[in-house]
C-alpha cells in the first residue's frame, strides 16, 4: 500500500519551548490514525503542521508523495474538521460547504454537484439554506465534515469533532464518521483524548505524550501489549492494574511471595525492580481462578457494580488491585476469594525506565 | 409526613417591588443629577429662541415672551467672523466634508490594522501593537508641531486630505486597539478555517472578518462621527481656511469683539454645532451598547 502522508523528524517550537522534536509518523493511504494523549501534549500541534497552518522548526511533511513542506493549507490536499465547528456564522449551511470551491473559482454547475453529493452523504440537505446559529450542536459538527468533503481531499484531519457535543450525539457521529470512512476510504488523522473514540475509529492508534509519540500500533496491541507504563496506564478504564515487585528470571517477588512468569514473553532476560501490569478483566475468581498459572486469595474490600459487570478491589501483597467480573456473580465486601490471572496476559515493566520487558 | 397549608404570607409568584428608603435616595440622586446636567442645556434653549431685548432683561430661565426663530437664521445664515458674514454654513458642511471622509478612512485602516495584528502575527506584531498602543497616551500637543512641519513639506498642510490624514493617524490606536479586541475575541479556528479553504489575507478579511466586524464597526463609526466633528484642535491648526470646520466657525462668531454680543445668536449657534453629535447618540445609542457587548457574539 502507498503511503499517504508522512512525516520526517518534525520538529516544532514556540519560542523556547520544544512541542514536538523529531517526530516520525508513516500514515498509509486509506488508514484511520488516532493521535491520543493528555492535553497539552502537542495532538493540535502536529495537526496544524500536517495542515501548515504551523510553520515547522524542522523536518519535512510528505503528502501524497508529495513534499508539502513549504505548501499553503489549500495546496496539501487536505480537509480539517474543528473542535469548535469554526463555521463561517454569516453564511448559510451551502455557502459554508462550498466556500472553498468559491474561493478557488470553480464552475458553479461543479460546485453545486459537489455540495448536493456531500449534502447526501451527511443527510444534511434540509439545512443547507440555514445559518449556524439556527442548528444544534450535532447538525453543526455535520456541515464542518462537509466543508471538508466538498474538497475532495485525499486526507482528512480531525481535531477533536465530537468533544463539544453530549454523550448520545458523540456516540452516533462516531458511528457515522466511521461509516464514512469505509465508503470514502480516505487517510484519517483523528485527534481525540476520548479512548473509546480511539479504540473504536482506529486502524492505528498513536499515544502521544508531551510531543514524543510513545506507541503506534493498532488498538488490539496498545491495549494488551502496551509499550511502556504510560500507554498501559492512559488506556483503559478502570486502568491496568500495577504490582511492584522484584524481578529475577522469571520470578516476580512481592511482599515475600513470589510469583512464577513463566508463561509472559519477555523480551531479553531481566532483573531486578519491575512492576507487573494486569488488565482488571484478565484477572478471574473462585473456580475460574483456579485453573489460571497465577492463583492467590485476598480479601475484596470494595465492590462497584456497574450493571453490565462488576468491579471488585482486592489487594495483592499489600497493592491494591481491582478486577473486573460478571455481573452475575455475588460478591460482597469482606468475602475472602481465589483470584488468578495468566501472565501471559500481563506486562512487565521496568520500573526504572518504565519500558516493557 | 404533613400536609402544609398556604398561608396568606407565603411567598408566591412573583415578589411584590417596595419602597425603601435606599430607593428613595437613589431616586432623588438620579434626578437632581440629571437636573443638575439639563438647566444649562434648558437655558441654552430657551435663550436661542429669545430677542436680545429680552435677554437683556435677566431672567435665565424663563419661557421665551416673544418667540423667535431669528437667532437660529442669523446663526445659520449671516452671522459674521470677522470680515466674513456666512454664518456657520460654511463650516457646517466642511465638517460635513471632513467628517465623511475621516470616518471611513480611519476606520478602514484601523480595521486592516487590527485584523493583520490578530491574525498575522508576525516577528515584532507583538512590538508594533504595543507601540500603536502607547500613541493613544501620547498628548496630541507634542506632536503638532513635527506634524505641521512634515505636512508642508509634502505639500498637505491646510489641505483637505491633510486633515483627514490627521484625523486617520490620530484615531488609529484607540480603533486599532477596539478592532484587535474584537478579533482576538473570535475563534481562531475560524481564521484557520478560511486558510484551510483557500483564502488569503484579503479573501478572509473581506469574506469571513468583514461581515462579522458589524457590531464593532458600529462602535467605531459612532466614535469617529462624534469624535471627529467635535475636534477643535486639528481643524483650526490643519484644515487651513477653505477646510475650517464648524467648530472653529463657531469659535470665530462667538469670539468676534465687533459689535454687541448676540448671546442669542451664540446659543442657537452652539446648539447647532452640538446637534449632529447628539442626533448620532440618540439615534445610535441602543446600537452603540450592544455593539459594545457583542464582544461576546458566538457563531
Ligand atoms: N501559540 C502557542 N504559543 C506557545 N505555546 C503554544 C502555542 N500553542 C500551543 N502551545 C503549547 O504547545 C503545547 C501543545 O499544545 P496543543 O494545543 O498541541 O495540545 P493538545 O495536545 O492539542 O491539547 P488539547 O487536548 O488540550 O487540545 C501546549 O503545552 C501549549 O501550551
Ligand atoms: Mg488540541
Amino acid at each position: 500500500m502507498a503511503t499517504s502522508v508522512s512525516i520526517r523528524d518534525l520538529s516544532l517550537n514556540f519560542g523556547a519551548v520544544k512541542v514536538l522534536e523529531k517526530l516520525n509518523i508513516e500514515v498509509e493511504q486509506g488508514e484511520f490514525i488516532v493521535l491520543l494523549g493528555p492535553s497539552g501534549c502537542g495532538k493540535s500541534t502536529l495537526l496544524n503542521c500536517i495542515a501548515g497552518l504551523l510553520d515547522v522548526s524542522d523536518g519535512q511533511i510528505f503528502i501524497s508523495g508529495k513534499n508539502v513542506t513549504w505548501d499553503e493549507p489549500k495546496d496539501r490536499g487536505i480537509g480539517m474538521v474543528f473542535q469548535s465547528y469554526a463555521l463561517y456564522p454569516q453564511m448559510t449551511v451551502e455557502r459554508n460547504l462550498s466556500f472553498g470551491l468559491r474561493v478557488a473559482r470553480m464552475p458553479s454547475a461543479e460546485v453545486d454537484a459537489r455540495v448536493k453529493r456531500a449534502s447526501e452523504i451527511l443527510q444534511i440537505e434540509p439545512l443547507l439554506k440555514r445559518r449556524p446559529v439556527e442548528l444544534a450542536g450535532g447538525q453543526r459538527q455535520r456541515v464542518a465534515i462537509g466543508r471538508a468533503l466538498v474538497r475532495d481531499v485525499d486526507v482528512f484531519l480531525f481535531d477533536e469533532p465530537l468533544s463539544n457535543l453530549d454523550a448520545k450525539l458523540r456516540s452516533d457521529l462516531r458511528v457515522e464518521i466511521k461509516r464514512l470512512h469505509q465508503r470514502l476510504k480516505n487517510t484519517m488523522i483523528y485527534v481525540t483524548h476520548d479512548q473509546v473514540e480511539a479504540m473504536t475509529l482506529a486502524d492505528r492508534i498513536a499515544i502521544m505524550r508531551d510531543g514524543v509519540i510513545q506507541q503506534l500500533a493498532d488498538p488490539h496491541t496498545i491495549y494488551n501489549k502496551p509499550d511502556n507504563l504510560f500507554v498501559a496506564g492512559f488506556i483503559g478504564s478502570p486502568s491496568m492494574n500495577f504490582v511492584k515487585g522484584t524481578l529475577k528470571g522469571s520470578d516476580f517477588t512481592v511482599a515475600g511471595s513470589t510469583l512464577s512468569l513463566a508463561g509472559y514473553g519477555f523480551k531479553a532476560p531481566a532483573s531486578g525492580e519491575a512492576i507487573l501490569g494486569i488488565r482488571p478483566e484478565h484477572i478471574a475468581i473462585h473456580d475460574d481462578a483456579r485453573k489460571m498459572p497465577i492463583a492467590l486469595e485476598t480479601e475484596i474490600e470494595i465492590v462497584e457494580p456497574m450493571g453490565a459487570d462488576t468491579v471488585a478491589w482486592g489487594k495483592i501483597g499489600g497493592q491494591q488491585v481491582s478486577l473486573r467480573t460478571s455481573a452475575d456473580v455475588t460478591i460482597k465486601p469482606g468475602d475472602r476469594v481465589l483470584m488468578g490471572f495468566d501472565p501471559a496476559r500481563g506486562s512487565v515493566f521496568d520500573a526504572a525506565s518504565g519500558q516493557r520487558l | 409526613m404533613t400536609t402544609m397549608t398556604m398561608g396568606a404570607g407565603d411567598p408566591r409568584g412573583p415578589k411584590p417591588k417596595r419602597m425603601t428608603a435606599s430607593r428613595i435616595g437613589v431616586y432623588a440622586f438620579l434626578i437632581i443629577s440629571a437636573l443638575f446636567f439639563l438647566t444649562p442645556l434648558w437655558v441654552m434653549l430657551v435663550t436661542s429662541f429669545k430677542t436680545m431685548d429680552e435677554v437683556r432683561q435677566g431672567f435665565l430661565f424663563n419661557w421665551p415672551a416673544n418667540f423667535t426663530f431669528d437667532p437660529w437664521i442669523k446663526a445659520w445664515d449671516t452671522a459674521c467672523t470677522g470680515r466674513y458674514c456666512d454664518g456657520l454654513k460654511p463650516g457646517f458642511w466642511n465638517s460635513v466634508k471632513i467628517t465623511l471622509l475621516s470616518v471611513p478612512v480611519s476606520i478602514v485602516v484601523a480595521m486592516i490594522n487590527g485584523y493583520a495584528l490578530s491574525f498575522w502575527r508576525y516577528k515584532g506584531s507583538e512590538l508594533l501593537f504595543s507601540v500603536l498602543v502607547f500613541g493613544a497616551f501620547v498628548p496630541y500637543q507634542v506632536v503638532i508641531y513635527p506634524l505641521i512641519i512634515g505636512m508642508s513639506k509634502v505639500g498637505l498642510f491646510a489641505t483637505l486630505p491633510g486633515i483627514v490624514i490627521v484625523h486617520t493617524i490620530f484615531g488609529m490606536p484607540i480603533l486599532t486597539l477596539l478592532y484587535r479586541n474584537y478579533f482576538a475575541a473570535l475563534p481562531s479556528e475560524l481564521f484557520k478555517a478560511g486558510r484551510v479553504d483557500g483564502a488569503g489575507f484579503w479573501g478572509i478579511f473581506f469574506r469571513i472578518m468583514l461581515p462579522m466586524s458589524v457590531p464593532v464597526s458600529i462602535v467605531a463609526v459612532i466614535l469617529q462621527t462624534t469624535g471627529i466633528w467635535n475636534d477643535f484642535l486639528f481643524g483650526l491648526v490643519f484644515a487651513g481656511r477653505e477646510n475650517m470646520p464648524m467648530t472653529v466657525q463657531l469659535n470665530n462668531i462667538v469670539q468676534t469683539t465687533t459689535g454687541i454680543r448676540e448671546y442669542n445668536v451664540n446659543m442657537a449657534a452652539t446648539i447647532l454645532t452640538a446637534a449632529v453629535p447628539l442626533v448620532v447618540y440618540f439615534v445610535s445609542g441602543k446600537w452603540f451598547v450592544r455593539g459594545i457587548a457583542a464582544g461576546a457574539v458566538k457563531g
